[in-house]
C-alpha cells in the first residue's frame, strides 16, 4: 500500500530528526530548541496516554491533565520534604532520586486514576466527558488548597532527579534522550498493546461494548485497565514535566490543559500510534511561534493567536479523521480534493423545463 | 425428561406503562429448535435481551443448564455458553472476518489481560475461526474487513462468531433479516444441521424458515403467550391464525 510505504518514511524522516535534533540545535548555538523539544515530546507522552484511551477505547476523557499534575506534585512534593528535612504526612522523608520519585509518580497516578475511573466508566458519551472533568476540577481545587504546598502559587522545583551516571537530567542534551527514550518506549508499548488480547477486546468495545458483552467479555474492566495504564503515563509525563520546567503547581491540573491534550490528540490522529507527538509538536510549535509572527503583522495580535488554530482544527475535525497522520499517509489530500472538487452527484435529474 | 437446557419462568418486563412481557414462561431442550415469532411489538426483543441479560427482569427467573442465571450479567451468561446474534448486524466493521471470529473464541478464555503478545498471529486464535468460517461457508472471505462484507455474508459472520463461542444454547435474534431468498435457504440448512448439536431458541419473521426447523413455537401477543407447542398444533390454533399468521397460514394449508 501506497499509504503505508508514505507513513514508514515519513516516520523514519521524524525519527532521525528527533534523534540529530539536539547535537545540531546546540551546534548552531540554539540550546534553547533543545530545551523546547523536551517539553515537546513530554507532552507527546501525555498525548500519547491519553490517545491510548481516547483513541483506541473510545473514552473521551476530559480530566486527563489531572493524573499529569498528579505525577508533578509527587516530584513536587518529594522535593519540599527533602530540602527541608521533614516527613510527608510525619511518615515518609522526601527524596530527589528519579528511581524513587519517577516510578512513584506512575504509581500515584494509577491509583488516582483506579477509583476515578471506576466511577467515571459506569458513565458513557457526554457523561464521560462531564464526570471526568469533574473529578478533574475536584483535585484542581484540592492542589490549590494545599497550603503546605504553596496552595496557587505552586513548587518551585530547583532540583531535578537524580539518576545514576551517565544520565543526567540537569545536561539539556542527556534530559532530551531521556525524554526521547521514555516516549518511544510508551509507544512501543501502545503498538505491541493495541495488537494483543488485551487491545483487541479494547478495539472491540469501542465498536460495540454490547457486542464485546455478548462475547462473554467484561469490557468494563479492560476499559478500567487502560484507564489506569494511561493515568500512570500520564503521571510519568507529569513528573518529567516538572524536571523541565523547575515548577510545578495547579496550573498544571486546570481544565484546558486536558482540552490541549485532545487538541493534540485530535489534530494528529484520533487512534493512530504517532499521531499524538505530531499533534503535540504541532501544537506547541504553534503556540510558540505564532504569536511572534502575529505581533510582527500587528501589535498585540499575538495574544489571540488561538483564533487561528481555531479554523485548523475545525478543517480537521470535517475532513480528516486521521489528523496530520491522515496527512502523512496521503488520505487527507485525497478526502479534501474530493470534496472540494465540483462533481454533480450522479443520477441527479435533468432540470424541469419552466 | 429430562428438566430444559434453558427454563425461563414468569418473566415480565415493565417499561413505564407498557407491559413488554407478561409472566412469559419458556423452555428450550437438548437437540430443539424452538422458535419465537409474533408481530412487531410483540415483545420477542426484550425476551431475548432478558434471556441474555441485557435486561433484569422485574419478575421471573431465568435457569440455564441447571444453574439461577437471573441475576447474571451478560458477559457472564455468554462465557456459560449462552450465544446471542444480533438482529441488527453488529459484526466489528474494523476487523477482519477472521478477527471477528477469533475473538469470540478469545471470550471463552480465561480471561484478555494479555498485553504483549501479538494476537493476530495466534493459532490458538486463528484456528477455531477458520474452522466456525468455513462451517457457516466463509473460508473465502476470512481476510476480508467485514465492513467489505455483503449483507447475507455479515449475517453468516454474525453466527460464525456465535458457533465460535463453544455454545450450549444459541439465541438467534432473526438471523435470515435482510436476506435473498437463495441465502435464507442456505441459512435453514446450515441451522438444521446444527440443531443436534447445540439446540437453538429462533426468533424469527420468516415463516417458511420457522415452520421448517422449529420444533417447537412459541407464539407473543401484546407481550403474552397466546399459545405453545408443536408447529402442527400452531397451525391449527384458531386464535394465533386470527392475532397473526392470519392468510398466509391458511393458504399454506390449503
Amino acid at each position: 500500500m501506497a499509504g503505508a510505504r508514505r507513513r514508514k518514511i515519513a516516520l523514519a524522516c521524524l525519527l532521525g530528526f528527533l534523534v540529530l535534533l539536539p547535537p545540531v540545535a546546540l551546534a548552531a548555538g540554539e540550546p534553547f530548541y533543545v530545551s523546547l523539544f523536551t517539553r515537546i515530546l513530554i507532552t507527546a507522552l501525555a498525548a500519547a496516554s491519553l490517545n491510548l484511551i481516547l483513541g483506541f477505547g473510545g473514552m473521551v476523557s476530559f480530566g486527563h491533565a489531572a493524573f499529569v499534575g498528579i505525577g508533578g506534585y509527587v516530584v513536587g512534593i518529594a522535593f519540599v520534604h527533602a530540602s527541608d528535612g521533614t516527613l510527608f504526612l510525619g511518615l515518609l522523608p522526601g527524596t530527589v532520586s528519579g528511581f524513587v520519585v519517577l516510578p512513584l509518580a506512575m504509581i500515584v497516578a494509577g491509583l488516582v486514576a483506579l477509583p476515578i475511573g471506576a466511577i467515571c466508566l459506569r458513565t458513557t458519551g457526554i457523561s464521560f466527558i462531564m464526570i471526568t472533568l469533574a473529578f478533574a476540577q475536584m483535585l484542581y481545587y484540592l492542589m490549590i488548597s494545599l497550603r503546605r504546598y504553596n496552595g496557587q502559587d505552586g513548587i518551585a522545583v530547583w532540583q531535578r532527579s537524580e539518576l545514576p551516571w551517565p544520565i543526567d537530567l540537569d545536561d539539556r542534551m542527556s534530559f532530551y534522550y531521556v525524554a526521547l527514550a521514555v516516549l518511544l518506549a510508551f509507544l512501543y508499548g501502545t503498538h505491541r498493546m493495541v495488537n494483543s488480547r488485551f487491545g483487541r477486546v479494547l478495539r472491540a468495545a469501542k465498536d460495540n461494548e454490547r457486542r464485546v458483552r455478548a462475547l462473554g467479555f467484561h469490557a468494563y474492566r479492560y476499559k478500567l485497565a487502560a484507564f489506569v495504564i494511561a493515568g500512570a503515563a500520564a503521571g510519568l509525563s507529569g513528573a518529567l514535566l516538572v524536571n523541565s520546567t523547575g515548577f510545578v503547581g495547579p496550573s498544571y491540573l486546570e481544565w484546558h490543559r486536558s482540552g490541549d491534550l485532545i487538541v493534540m490528540v485530535v489534530l494528529g490522529g484520533v487512534g493512530t500510534l504517532f499521531g499524538p507527538v505530531l499533534g503535540a509538536g504541532a501544537l506547541m510549535l504553534l503556540e510558540e511561534f505564532i504569536p511572534e509572527l502575529l505581533n510582527g503583522l500587528a501589535d498585540g495580535l499575538g495574544e489571540h493567536w488561538k483564533i487561528f488554530l481555531g479554523p485548523i482544527l475545525i478543517l480537521i475535525v470535517l475532513y480528516a479523521r486521521r489528523g496530520l497522520m491522515g496527512l502523512v499517509d496521503g488520505s487527507l489530500g485525497g478526502s479534501l480534493l474530493r470534496r472540494l472538487r465540483p462533481e454533480p452527484p450522479p443520477g441527479k435529474p435533468p432540470r424541469r423545463r419552466r | 425428561m429430562t428438566a430444559p437446557l434453558l427454563q425461563a419462568v414468569g418473566l415480565t418486563k415493565r417499561f413505564g406503562g407498557l407491559v413488554a412481557n407478561d409472566a412469559i414462561d419458556l423452555g428450550v431442550s437438548e437437540g430443539q429448535v424452538h422458535a419465537v415469532i409474533g408481530p412487531n411489538g410483540a415483545g420477542k426483543t426484550t425476551l431475548l435481551a432478558q434471556l441474555n441479560g441485557e435486561l433484569k427482569p422485574d419478575r421471573g427467573t431465568i435457569h440455564f443448564d441447571g444453574r439461577d442465571i437471573t441475576a447474571l450479567p451478560t458477559a457472564t451468561r455468554a462465557r456459560l455458553g449462552l450465544a446471542r446474534s444480533f438482529q441488527i448486524t453488529s459484526v466489528f466493521a474494523s476487523f477482519s472476518a477472521v478477527d471477528n471470529v477469533a475473538l469470540a473464541v478469545q471470550g471463552q478464555e480465561r480471561h484478555s489481560f494479555r498485553f504483549w503478545r501479538d494476537a493476530s498471529g495466534d493459532p490458538a486464535l486463528a484456528e477455531p475461526a477458520e474452522r466456525a468460517l468455513e462451517r457457516v461457508g466463509l473460508a473465502d472471505r476470512s481476510h476480508v474487513p467485514a465492513s467489505a462484507l455483503a449483507h447475507g455474508q455479515k449475517r453468516q459472520l454474525e453466527l460464525a462468531m456465535a458457533l465460535a463461542m463453544r455454545p450450549k444454547l444459541l439465541l438467534l435474534d432473526e438471523p435470515m433479516a435482510g436476506m435473498g431468498v437463495e441465502e435464507s435457504a442456505a441459512m435453514v440448512t446450515l441451522l438444521a444441521g446444527l440443531k443436534a448439536e447445540v439446540p437453538i431458541l429462533l426468533v424469527e419473521h420468516d415463516m417458511d424458515a420457522v415452520f421448517a426447523l422449529a420444533d417447537q413455537i412459541t407464539v407473543l401477543l401484546h407481550g403474552r403467550v397466546i399459545a405453545s407447542g408443536p408447529p402442527a398444533e400452531i397451525r391449527r390454533n384458531a386464535e394465533v391464525r386470527e392475532a397473526y399468521l392470519g392468510e398466509d397460514a391458511a393458504a399454506g394449508d390449503g
